[in-house]
């Protein structure tokens, strides 16, 4: 299953989230999502999950635009903002209304609960989860259906150095199956261990899109010394950054 | 199954799942039966047995007001939350996920709402005696199975509005006012009554049996059934508001 970007644009009345962007992302690899921050990452993952309509282009999962999709959550799982759960509501009973939208059996949430290391916690409402176990259960709603396409929008945040681990290795594993497998993230030296393939924007516009390998190898400084992800990357978005810090306080 | 009986289902796994269901819909009952109680213990025994309607339609009416906020709370909570993203990921077509929720919300206020409302007869039974309100007469029947239908069309039609408003308290700020009107008596007033009877709360007292046929302050230009039939246009109006928001908008 490949997701099909192109000349995806959306505008808000604030101005250009994204800007005529075209990119494929393939499976049997990890593609890491990249961009400072406001680059238009979340909003194109809305608009590749239809929550949001396009102002122009298209983006499209095996071919069919995600709206058309009867079970999409047997075909796509997302884990976007890990905070939106309801907060007097169980972990088990979010995994069961999300399983009823798509006939998902109630097997299968035991199957996500133990995979995420969550099924000691089903009983718990939302409000009493710490951060990392939120993003644990976006993560175990994520592969509710099975899906051959995972979105994850900064899965890592929250996550204690043992969950860096793991989902890293889950990612890479879920990808080794053949699952096509995309994942925003501000973390560099974790993309470099983890995104095989890298899609990298800034503000809305396509920068690069390429191998992790060769785009350290192409943003390198001059002299060959300490290549690495973080420094590419702020080398390449460096005219594209939007909020930069500066002055003392 | 159906992508829409799937949806539905899941909604009422949402429904039951959270504690401000409970609470919400134990209030309703709570004050539907205690003020039905308080008023119908002030009436006298052998009074005219028609007025043993005011009881039960009394704690009913002031009760709908609960009912209100749990309709409006159950859409509002989705926007507050962020659950939206999720439940439109997972039914993408913004018409059935509407109707989804639309159908949850309607069964589930209209199982509380029969169970409440004939709680409130028994209730009222006792208190008054055997020949208050007699389940013989249609009036009575008009008026419990009007009732019944007023208390889920308006929880429906409040349950559409708080979608396209995408919020609890701004919802509630704008319907509150309004659906207290009629307790407030404005509804009675010369100026506004022309136009204020066809308010969604106003038709409700008609279809129970609150207002006086033909009284020159408290009658109304409609019977009971036609009441109900201004209330379907009012729902009918406002399902189509809320499915044309959910369908333009980002979520
Ligand atoms: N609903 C909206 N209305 C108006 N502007 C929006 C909306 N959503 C996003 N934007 C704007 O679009 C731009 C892209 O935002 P987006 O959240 O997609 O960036 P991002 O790459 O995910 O950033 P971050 O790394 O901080 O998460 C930002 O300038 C943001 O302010
Ligand atoms: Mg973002």
């Amino acid at each position: 299953m490949v997701i099909e970007v192109s000349n995806l644009t959306k505008r808000y009345r604030g101005g250009t989230a994204v800007d005529d962007l075209t990119f494929t992302v393939e499976p049997g690899r990890v593609t890491g999502f990249l961009g400072p921050n406001g680059a238009g990452k979340s909003t194109t993952i809305r608009l590749i999950l239809g929550l949001d309509r396009p102002t122009g282009g298209s983006a499209t999962v095996n071919g069919r635009p995600y709206r058309s999709l009867e079970r999409p959550l047997t075909s796509v799982g997302a884990l976007m903002d890990a905070g939106d759960l309801h907060p007097t509501r169980s972990v088990r009973e979010h995994l069961r209304w999300l399983a009823r939208t798509n006939g998902i059996g109630e097997r299968r949430i035991g199957e996500v609960l133990e995979a995420t290391g969550m099924a000691g916690v089903a009983r718990k409402h939302a409000k009493t989860l710490s951060l990392g176990m939120k993003q644990r259960l976006g993560v175990a709603a994520a592969l509710l259906g099975d899906p051959g396409v995972l979105i994850l929008d900064e899965p890592v945040n929250g996550l204690d150095p043992e969950g860096v681990v793991w989902i890293r290795n889950l990612m890479k594993g879920l990808a080794a199956e053949g699952r096509t497998v995309l994942v925003s993230s501000h973390l560099m030296s974790e993309m470099a261990l983890t995104a095989e393939h890298l899609v990298v924007i800034g503000r809305g516009r396509l920068l690069a899109d390429t191998s992790t390998k060769d785009f350290i190898a192409a943003h390198a400084p001059a002299d060959g010394s300490g290549a690495s992800l973080e420094e590419a990357f702020m080398r390449l978005t460096g005219a594209s950054v939007e909020f930069r810090s500066g002055g003392s306080l | 199954m159906s992508g829409f009986v799937r949806a539905a289902g899941a909604e009422w796994v949402k429904l039951r799942s959270v504690r401000s269901t409970v609470v919400t819909l134990s209030l309703f009952a709570f004050v539907a039966l205690g003020l039905g109680w308080v008023v119908a213990n002030g009436f006298s025994e052998g009074g005219p047995a028609a007025d043993a309607l005011l009881p039960i339609m009394f704690g009913l009416l002031t009760a709908q007001l609960v009912l209100v906020t749990f309709a409006v709370a159950t859409v509002g909570s989705e926007f507050s939350t962020g659950t939206i993203r999720a439940s439109l990921a997972a039914v993408p077509s913004r018409g059935r996920f509407f109707a989804a929720k639309m159908t949850a919300v309607g069964l589930t206020v209209a199982a509380a709402a029969l169970v409440v409302e004939v709680a409130v007869y028994g209730l009222v039974r006792v208190v008054i005696g055997d020949a208050a309100a007699p389940l013989t007469e249609w009036w009575t029947i008009e008026a419990l199975l009007g009732g019944w239908i007023h208390l889920t069309l308006l929880s429906v039609f409040t349950a559409s509005i708080a979608m396209m408003l995408r919020s609890t308290v701004v919802t509630l700020s704008i319907l509150l006012p309004v659906l207290f009107l009629s307790s407030q008596g404005l509804g009675n007033l010369d100026a506004i009554r022309p136009v204020v009877q066809y308010f969604p709360d106003q038709v409700g007292m008609v279809i129970m049996h609150m207002t006086v046929p033909g009284d020159p302050r408290f009658g109304r230009d409609y019977g009971p059934w036609e009441g109900i039939a201004i209330l379907v246009l009012w729902t009918a109006a406002a399902l189509v508001g809320g499915w044309l928001s959910m369908r333009r908008r980002d979520a």
